[in-house]
C-alpha cells in the first residue's frame, strides 16, 4: 500500500505557512475564492453532506447533515461556534492543527459559515492553548487586512466575521451546549436538548457547533470532492443499516507508556496495535502494554489482547467502549495497576463534573470516593458491584442527565471492572498492587481538589 | 463544588491588591469588545480575563464595575466568575507567575504525581497555594492537551514539556523566581 500523505497535517512541517502569504503561496484560500465564486451555500452544504463527513468532536455526527437541520427560510441571524474548547484527557489534534496551520482552520470556518449563511463566527478556544490562540488571532487579523474576512469578501456579498473567545479551564465548555452557554456569559451549564442548538443556539438563534479538524476537512472536501474524501477510510457496514461510515483521515494522537507520543494522521480505521507497535514506536522500556483508552477518558479501557480494533466510529464499540471519541490513545504498560489507572480517570470527571445534574455531581465524587477507599487498600469486594451500579445509573443512556459527562465518567469504570475483575479482586485481598508496588501514581487529595 | 470550610485565611501578598476603579484602559478594552456579540452579557468572561490578568484576581469592586458595564446585576457576573475555579478572590491573588502542573492520565503515567509534590517541596507552598514572595501560584490542573510532552506543566497559559527530565523544573522555577 503507497504511503499516506497527509492531508490537514501537510504543513506541519511549512512553519512559513503560517502566515497568509506563505498560506497563499501554498495553494491556500483557491478553494474558498472558488467556492465563493461558483458555488452556492447550499452546494457547499451539499457536497460536505455527500462526502459523508462525521464531527471529529467525538459523537461524530454527520456535519454536512446538521447543517440541514437550520430553519429553512429563516431570516435572522445564523452563528457558527468552533468548538476548540479540546479537554478530553490525552486530546491534542486541533492544538497541533491551530498552532501549525491556522490558515487551514480558518479557510474551513469561513466556509461553514458561507454554507450556513452565519455572519459572525465564534472561536472558542480553551484557555490553556495560548500559543494557539495568539497563532489564530495573528491570521484573523491578516484575513481582516487582506479583505478575506469583514464586508464584502473577496467582492462579494458574503460578509463574516471571526471572534476568538477564550474559555476559562472548564472541561464541560466542550459540551456543545455547555460551550454556548459559556459564550454568552453564564456558568456552562449545558442545555436540555432540545431545542438541539441548529434551531436554538447561541444567543437563541439557530447555531453549529462544529469542531477545528471537523472544519479543516471541510476545505479538502470542498477542494477535491467527496469521491476523494470517500476513497479514504471505512465504508459504513453493510450489515448495519444505521452506520454512516468512517471516511476521511484522522489525526490520531498517541501518548502515554509509548517510545514516541505524538500525533500522526492516518486513513480511519488504523487497528491500535498498529497505531501503538508502527507510529508509536512501541511500548517503552521494552514492556509489554496492559491497556489502553482508545479515544481520550470517557471512552472506557480495552485490553491488550483488544488492539487489534479498528479505531474507527465503530471500532471501540466492538470491545464495549463508548466510541472512537476524539481517537486519542494513551497505553498504560504492564507494570500499572488498573487501581491507578481508573482513580485517575474517576479524579478527572469528579473535578470536572459541572454540578447542574445531582446523579452526575453525587455519581462522580462518590465514584472517586469508592476508587480511593480500593486504592489505599480499605476496600471491600462489594465495592465493585456498588460501582458497576452508579457508573451504570448515570449518564444520558440511563436518562439520568442532562449531557453525557457521566456518561463518560461511568464508560471507565464499567470497562475498567469488567475487564480487570480478578486484578481488582486480588487488590481487594491484599490492599496493594500484585507484586506490592505502586507505578509511582498515588493517592493525591490536594488541594484543588 | 466549593471544597472550603469557614473564611480561607488571607494570603500575605494580598494586601498588595489594588483598590479600584479598574484602570481606563481596561474598561476601555471591555467597552470595546460589546460590539461583538449581541448581549452584553457575553463579555462577562472576556471582561473577568481582563481584570484577573492586570490584578491577578477579581476583587468585589471589580465584580460591581463590570457589572455596571455589561447592565447586570453583581449577582449575575458572581454567578458566573464563581462557576470557574480559574479566577481568584482578592483575599488570595494568583502571584506573578501562575504554574499549573498537569496531573491527568498521560501526564500521571508519566509521573506527575510526584513532579508536583516536588514543585511543592521546592517552592514551599501547598498545591493552590503562593509563594510568600508572591512570585509563583502553584497549581494542579487537569489535562492541558500537551500529552505528547508529558508530563507537562503551564506557565499561565503557555506549555512546557517534560519537565520530569534532570534540572528542567529547577531552570523553570528559577526563571519564574526572577520574573
Amino acid at each position: 500500500m503507497a504511503a499516506f500523505e497527509p492531508v490537514l497535517l501537510q504543513r506541519l512541517n511549512k512553519p512559513e505557512c503560517k502566515t497568509l502569504e506563505g498560506y497563499r503561496a501554498d495553494g491556500g484560500y483557491r478553494t474558498l475564492t472558488r467556492a465563493l465564486k461558483e458555488m452556492s451555500p447550499d452546494q457547499v452544504t451539499t457536497v460536505v453532506k455527500d462526502a459523508g463527513l462525521r464531527g471529529r468532536g467525538g459523537a461524530g455526527f454527520p456535519t454536512g447533515l446538521k447543517w440541514t437541520f437550520l430553519p429553512k427560510g429563516n431570516s435572522g441571524p445564523v452563528y457558527l461556534c468552533v468548538n476548540c474548547d479540546e479537554s478530553e484527557p490525552c486530546t491534542f489534534n486541533n492544538r497541533y492543527l491551530i498552532e501549525c496551520d491556522p490558515h487551514q482552520v480558518l479557510e474551513g470556518i469561513i466556509l461553514a459559515s458561507y454554507a450556513i449563511r452565519a455572519r459572525v463566527a465564534y472561536f472558542y478556544v480553551r484557555y490553556e492553548y495560548g500559543t494557539g490562540t495568539r497563532t489564530m488571532q495573528r491570521a484573523i487579523d491578516e484575513l481582516y487586512a487582506a479583505g478575506l474576512l469583514g464586508k464584502n469578501i473577496l467582492g462579494t456579498d458574503f460578509s463574516l466575521d471571526v471572534f476568538v473567545h477564550r474559555g476559562a479551564a472548564a472541561y464541560i465548555c466542550g459540551e456543545e451546549t455547555g460551550l454556548i452557554e459559556s459564550l454568552e456569559g453564564r456558568r456552562a451549564w449545558p442545555r436540555i436538548k432540545p431545542p438541539f442548538p441548529a434551531i436554538e443556539g447561541a444567543f437563541r438563534k439557530p447555531t453549529i457547533v462544529n469542531n477545528p479538524e471537523t472544519l479543516a476537512n471541510v476545505v479538502h472536501i470542498v477542494e477535491r470532492g467527496g469521491e476523494w474524501f470517500k476513497s479514504l477510510g471505512v465504508p459504513p457496514d453493510p450489515k448495519n443499516p444505521r452506520d454512516a461510515g468512517s471516511y476521511g483521515s484522522k489525526l490520531y494522537c498517541i501518548s502515554g507508556h509509548v517510545n514516541r507520543p505524538g500525533i500522526i494522521e492516518l486513513p480511519m480505521g488504523v487497528t491500535l496495535r498498529e497505531l501503538l507497535e508502527v507510529h508509536g514506536g512501541g511500548v517503552w522500556k521494552g514492556r509489554k502494554a496492559k491497556g489502553a483508552i482508545p479515544g481520550g477518558n470517557s471512552m472506557g479501557i480495552c485490553t491488550e489482547p483488544e488492539f487489534d480494533i479498528p479505531l474507527d466510529f465503530n471500532g471501540p464499540g466492538k470491545v464495549g467502549c463508548l466510541g472512537l471519541g476524539t481517537a486519542a490513545v494513551t497505553v498504560f504498560d504492564e507494570t500499572t495497576s488498573i487501581v491507578d489507572v481508573l482513580h485517575n480517570i474517576c479524579r478527572f470527571f469528579a473535578h470536572e463534573s459541572c454540578g447542574q445534574c445531582t446523579p452526575c455531581r453525587e455519581g462522580t465524587a462518590w465514584m472517586l470516593k469508592i476508587v480511593e477507599r480500593i486504592k489505599r487498600g480499605q476496600g471491600r469486594l462489594e465495592d465493585l458491584s456498588i460501582l458497576e451500579e452508579v457508573a451504570d445509573k448515570i449518564g444520558i443512556m440511563p436518562g439520568t442527565t442532562i449531557c453525557g459527562l457521566a456518561d463518560g465518567a461511568g464508560w471507565p469504570v464499567k470497562t475498567a471492572i469488567r475487564k480487570y475483575r480478578d486484578e481488582f479482586k486480588a487488590y481487594l485481598r491484599e490492599g496493594t498492587p500484585k507484586g506490592g508496588t505502586s507505578s509511582g501514581m498515588r493517592l493525591s487529595m490536594a488541594a484543588g481538589h | 463544588m466549593s471544597q472550603h470550610h469557614g473564611p480561607k485565611p488571607v494570603s500575605p501578598h494580598a494586601a498588595k491588591v489594588p483598590a479600584g476603579p479598574l484602570p481606563a484602559e481596561i474598561r476601555e478594552k471591555i467597552v470595546e469588545l460589546l460590539g461583538r456579540y449581541p448581549s452584553k452579557q457575553a463579555v462577562t468572561l472576556p471582561a473577568l480575563h481582563l481584570t484577573q490578568d492586570r490584578l491577578r484576581c477579581v476583587p468585589p469592586w471589580a465584580v460591581v464595575e463590570i457589572a455596571d458595564l455589561l447592565d447586570l446585576s453583581p449577582a449575575e457576573v458572581h454567578d458566573t466568575l464563581s462557576f470557574y475555579g480559574f479566577f481568584r478572590p482578592a483575599t488570595d491573588p494568583l502571584g506573578k507567575k501562575r504554574l499549573w502542573i498537569c496531573r491527568s492520565l498521560a501526564c500521571a503515567l508519566r509521573g506527575a504525581d510526584q513532579i508536583l509534590d516536588e514543585a511543592a517541596h521546592k517552592l514551599g507552598v501547598e498545591v493552590g497555594g503562593t509563594t510568600a514572595d508572591g512570585a509563583i501560584t502553584l497549581e494542579l490542573a487537569e489535562c492541558i492537551g500537551a500529552c505528547e510532552g508529558a508530563p507537562a506543566c503551564m506557565v499561565d497559559d503557555e506549555h512546557f514539556h517534560h519537565i520530569d527530565q534532570d534540572g528542567v523544573l529547577d531552570k523553570l522555577v528559577g526563571e519564574l523566581r526572577q520574573a
